[in-house]
């Protein structure tokens, strides 16, 4: 185990009658990039919002970086670059105003703080439209802008809030790339509901729901634990009856539904239907139109972790 | 050093906003009218105490049409961030709560402040007829002051809701409260009367009008300024047991 740079333990915290946080224990070391997966209302922004230092918890323990929040409040927030959900701006203020009023809140010297704006411009991808007003921007850009706020002041810890939420499939690429060149020796603990995005980034993830820690782990072990099948999605041209029934008889295959035009066919977690399907299509001379593997969504996988003892509060 | 900074941001924004130029040019056109209209009653009745009188009537306009636009220029002070998020971003930078307070409070002020150069037309006067300084700066002094107390006020109602138009109105509430909660004297016995009395905002600003600086008067808004501060900070301070929004 590497350094703690965030630690967590039995953490709550109730607002008024509602308890938005239950008791949550983990921690995350230097240079890891979680996930922190949970459906909406799990706790997930409560718990990020205790971390970055907007409120205290109602009770437990936080240390950021071996520093407790309570005491040090100042230093706990130099240490981390926050990235709330939605990405506030100011419409008004342009990219590199704005960056420069960051690097002043985060207290960087004078003399460093052109050389900081500049660094977290060119990281982010910024140059081009430093001049811009942010409002002016892309909502892709102003996911940037944001970044680029939490990147200011070089923070060894990034806490990023659903940061790919109301993308397009283009920008969601860009920004998890822009996340992962970012990561390098930072510690990032990000929130995400969204599977593929933790697959592709995280090696470790932490499932909440209900304010509860539902599961901890690698991708993988998640998968693992609550019994993973794979989805694979078929439009063919091919007599109905025929193309069910040659689905059906592939190894490990399990269930055949007809979705519309397509097939959606559930096969056990080892092996690849969505190959064997693609290939008992070809055999038989049919023209495939769609063929995909649907990973299940996380829905699925967290709604079997919380069991049935706790419904995830919607 | 990041009250400054964020003194700056807030001027900036005020400056490129179009209600900061709309608010204060209806204020000096304002002033600029009575100020006309002042002058040719005094110069018509002539003979009466031009100095005091003048500036008198002068002054309590002025109050007034700064009662009608400052918490129009205070609504957005924390509401505004709070309804971008943007207010949750300067929670999470190394600043204290009572840093994000006094630079919000400075701008605002600052930029009343610059409203309130309307020093011009006494300087017009002064080529045509002997003006005493004295009630002058009084009566600035005490616009000034009040003009901070009705900032405070607006900063802390602001600090309470996401919505602008909502805090707009309530400091009006609050203010028009502060203003006439001893206009009805006569009804009120002679306790009450004593225990509201004090707090009477506008009376304070009276004895300004006159010319006269009073340091209980000038005590008075200071605490009423320092109140309304603190309240702001229990307003921010509340996201402990009532969340971000």
């Amino acid at each position: 185990m590497g350094q703690a740079m965030i630690e967590v333990r039995d953490l709550t915290k109730t607002f008024g009658a509602v308890e938005a946080v239950r008791g949550i224990s983990f921690r995350v070391d230097m240079g890891e990039i979680v996930g922190f997966l949970g459906p909406n209302g799990a706790g997930k922004t409560t718990t990020l919002r205790i971390l970055a230092g907007i409120f205290p918890p109602t009770s437990g323990e936080v240390r950021i970086a071996g520093r407790d929040p309570a005491r040090d409040p100042l230093a706990c927030r130099r240490a981390v670059g926050y990235f709330p959900e939605y990405a506030p701006f100011y419409p008004d203020l342009r990219v590199e105003g704005y960056l420069r009023f960051v690097a002043r809140m985060k207290r960087i010297p004078r003399a460093e703080r052109a050389r900081a704006v500049a660094r977290v411009l060119a990281s982010c991808g910024l140059d081009g439209v430093a001049r811009r007003r942010v409002g002016t921007l892309s909502k892709g850009y102003r996911q940037r802008v944001g970044l680029a706020q939490a990147l200011c002041g070089d923070p060894p810890i990034l806490i990023l809030d659903e940061p790919t939420i109301g993308l397009d499939p283009g920008q969601v690429v860009e920004i998890r790339d822009l996340v992962r060149a970012l990561g390098g020796s930072r510690t990032v603990f990000f929130s995400s509901h969204i599977l593929s995005e933790v697959e592709a980034l995280c090696e470790r993830v932490i499932v909440v729901a209900g304010g509860r820690l539902v599961g901890e782990g690698t991708p993988r072990e998640l998968a693992a634990r609550v019994g993973r099948r794979q989805r694979v999605v078929l439009r063919v041209d091919g007599p109905p009856e025929a193309v069910a029934a040659a689905l059906a008889a592939l190894p490990g295959v399990e269930r055949v539904a007809r979705e519309a035009d397509a097939f959606v066919l559930e096969a056990a977690a080892d092996g690849d239907a969505t190959r064997a399907a693609g290939e008992a299509m070809a055999a038989r001379g049919w023209t495939i139109r769609e063929l995909r593997a649907e990973t299940p969504d996380l829905e699925q996988i967290f709604l079997r972790l919380v069991g049935d003892g706790e419904q995830p509060r919607a | 050093m990041t009250v400054l900074a964020l003194a700056a941001k807030e001027l900036e924004l005020y400056f490129t906003s179009f209600l900061f130029y709309a608010l204060a040019s209806v204020f000096l056109v304002l002033s600029g009218y009575y100020f006309c209209t002042n002058l040719s009653f005094f110069v018509v009745m002539g003979g009466m105490q031009l100095q005091r009188g003048l500036w008198q009537y002068q002054f309590l306009d002025m109050q007034q049409r700064l009662l009608v636009l400052l918490p129009l220029l205070t609504m957005r002070l924390f509401a505004e961030e709070r309804k971008l998020g943007t207010l949750e971003l300067l929670w999470t930078y190394p600043v204290r709560d009572v840093e994000i307070i006094a630079g919000k409070f400075i701008a605002c002020l600052a930029v009343v402040t610059l409203m309130l150069a309307t020093a011009v037309y006494p300087l017009m006067l002064v080529r045509l007829y002997p003006v005493a300084a004295g009630p002058l700066v009084a009566g600035y002094l005490g616009l000034w002051m009040l003009a901070a107390a009705f900032v405070a006020c607006g900063l802390f109602v602001s600090a309470l809701t996401e919505n602008q138009l909502l805090a707009g109105a309530a400091t009006y509430g609050v203010l028009l409260f502060f203003w006439v909660v001893t206009w009805n004297e006569a009804a009120m016995n002679e306790v009450t009367r004593h225990l509201l009395l004090p707090f009477s905002l506008f009376d304070r600003f009276y004895t300004f009008a006159l010319g006269a600086v009073d340091t209980g008067n000038v005590s008075y808004l200071v605490l009423f300024t320092a109140a309304f501060l603190c309240f702001t900070f229990f307003a921010l301070d509340a996201r402990r047991w009532r969340g971000v929004r």
